[in-house]
């Protein structure tokens, strides 16, 4: 019996301290590239205003971004984005839940930089698929910095390139996810 | 204590299951995002529904190039090829210069006339927090009539080729597919050619589109007359067309009774007849380019 209360105890301490184990941003940034040889202007977009959570105990990773919110160099390409490629109003967000596969390999409480890879689903264009990269995480004095790049394929998302710029637009997405944390304090 | 130990086992698994599920939503431990104010945009493709303003403005930094057509009657049938044969036309640019903030100018072959005008919204329709229904613009142009004097025998004022408009815009961009605008407008002629003719003209504008792809939608605009119109002499101008959208340009493909492309001429000066058949083919060809770019990266 006593074995048990140790044991409740002990788990119910390791799930209090778990919110500090956690850490997040709301200023993360995603950016993406679909430029091919042929395309007369760079198609290349970034969000500055990506929300990402880190739980450094299990390694799970979650992102959130607003499509709205990407920036494109010409306004008319952010408008096609938004109008008829995204269509950003009927899937608001895209969003990625998975987790980091060697966790126990980092050491989040020493200085110093570490190979991941990362392993989940992305949802996008209301579409959820499995997506897998190997990424790098940064320590340095309490500040957790995640940086991954990964690709798409528009296709695999639904999203459909009309054959009028078929050949201008890349048929995957270089995808560019680069998150500064801080320790998420539950109150 | 066995059945006590299978509890307590129990009870773990349930402590371990729910920290579990705390772990599957992370992004819930930050609670709910606030909403924002997001502005309403794309309720037109173009910046004009065909002939008339539209409640859309022009991304800032941007250029619109337009070339408008307007062909002959087609009534006229294969003598004149449908009116093809006859193109009066309009070529303008258009700026943005802040959100809600665009201006432009242009020259049409009708009358030789130069026009400009400025488009500024104080309300756009908006979600979010500090959500507003619909858009409230307002336009104030002038267009100058270039051509020779009727009689340059008599002394004539540069003030008499002039003609000024007023208008306001509200507008609704009800879903992805419907957007409705209403316009009233006024407009001031200097010199009118008959003395029967009132210089302030009032007309009330509808328009509107249905989106029925992502790059296709039907358009009409319609200028009410509530002064100002004689019969057999002028009528209430009526457009409809499709927009389509290629990429890089947008067209808009319609039918109508006028041929004029700035306000003045359209609205008063529309001098054919839907009800006679006197349609003409044209269309707006609209191009944007991108002069100022955002420099996020």
């Amino acid at each position: 019996m006593k074995k048990i209360i140790f044991l409740f105890s002990t788990v119910l301490l390791v799930a209090n301290t778990n919110a500090q184990d956690k850490y997040f941003t709301k200023t993360g940034k995603i950016s993406f590239d679909a430029t091919v040889p042929k395309s007369p202007e760079n198609i290349v977009a970034v969000n500055k205003a990506t929300t990402m959570v880190l739980d450094t105990k299990t390694g799970e990773m979650q992102f959130v971004v607003q499509m709205k919110g990407f920036e494109f160099e010409r306004a008319l390409m952010q408008e096609h984005f938004n109008e008829n490629y995204v269509e950003t109003t009927k899937f608001p967000k895209a969003e990625f839940k998975g987790g980091i596969q060697n966790n126990e390999k980092i050491v989040y409480t020493k200085d110093g930089s570490y190979a991941t890879h990362v392993k989940g689903k992305l949802t996008m264009h209301g579409v959820t698929n499995d997506v897998e990269t190997d990424g790098k995480i940064t320590v340095s004095g309490g500040k957790i910095s995640t940086s991954a790049s990964f690709s798409a394929l528009f296709a695999d998302y639904n999203i459909i390139i009309p054959s009028v710029v078929g050949d201008k637009v890349a048929k995957s997405v270089k995808i560019n996810v680069e998150c500064a944390l801080e320790a998420l304090k539950k109150n | 204590m066995k059945i006590n130990s299978s509890r307590a086992i129990l009870f773990l698994s349930f402590v371990f299951i729910s920290n579990h599920l705390l772990a599957q939503d992370l992004l819930s431990l930050l609670g709910e995002e606030k909403p924002q104010k997001e502005l309403v945009t794309n309720a037109f493709k173009s910046t004009r529904v065909i002939n008339a303003h539209s409640m859309e403005f022009l991304s800032p930094g941007t250029m619109d190039f337009r070339i408008l057509h307007r062909f002959g009657q087609m009534n006229q049938g294969y003598s004149n090829f449908f009116g093809l044969d006859q193109a009066s036309m309009r070529m303008g640019f258009d700026f943005g210069i802040a959100k809600s903030i665009m201006f432009g100018f242009g020259r049409s072959t009708y009358k030789k006339e130069l026009d400009a005008y400025l488009k500024f919204a104080p309300i756009r329709q908006a979600t979010g927090y500090h959500s507003f229904p619909f858009t409230v613009a307002t336009v104030a142009g002038v267009t100058m009539n270039t051509s020779p004097w009727a009689d340059p025998t008599i002394k004539n004022y540069t003030s008499s080729r002039m003609a000024y408009y007023f208008q306001a815009i509200i507008g609704r961009k009800f879903s992805e597919a419907v957007t409705l605008q209403l316009s009233p407008t006024m407009i001031h002629t200097n010199l009118v050619p008959i003395h029967t003719q009132p210089n302030d003209v009032y007309a009330v504008g509808f328009g509107g589109r249905i989106k029925f792809t992502k790059r296709m939608a039907f358009t009409w605009d319609y200028s009410y007359l509530v002064n100002g119109r004689y019969d057999s002499l002028n009528y209430n101008p009526l457009s409809i067309g499709i927009d389509i959208e290629t990429g890089g340009h947008v067209f808009q493909l319609h039918f109508s009774n006028s041929t004029g492309m700035n306000e003045r001429a359209f609205v008063t000066e529309t001098t054919n007849n839907w009800g006679k058949a006197e349609i003409r083919f044209g269309f707006n060809l609209s191009r944007v380019f991108q002069i100022k770019k955002n420099k996020m990266l």
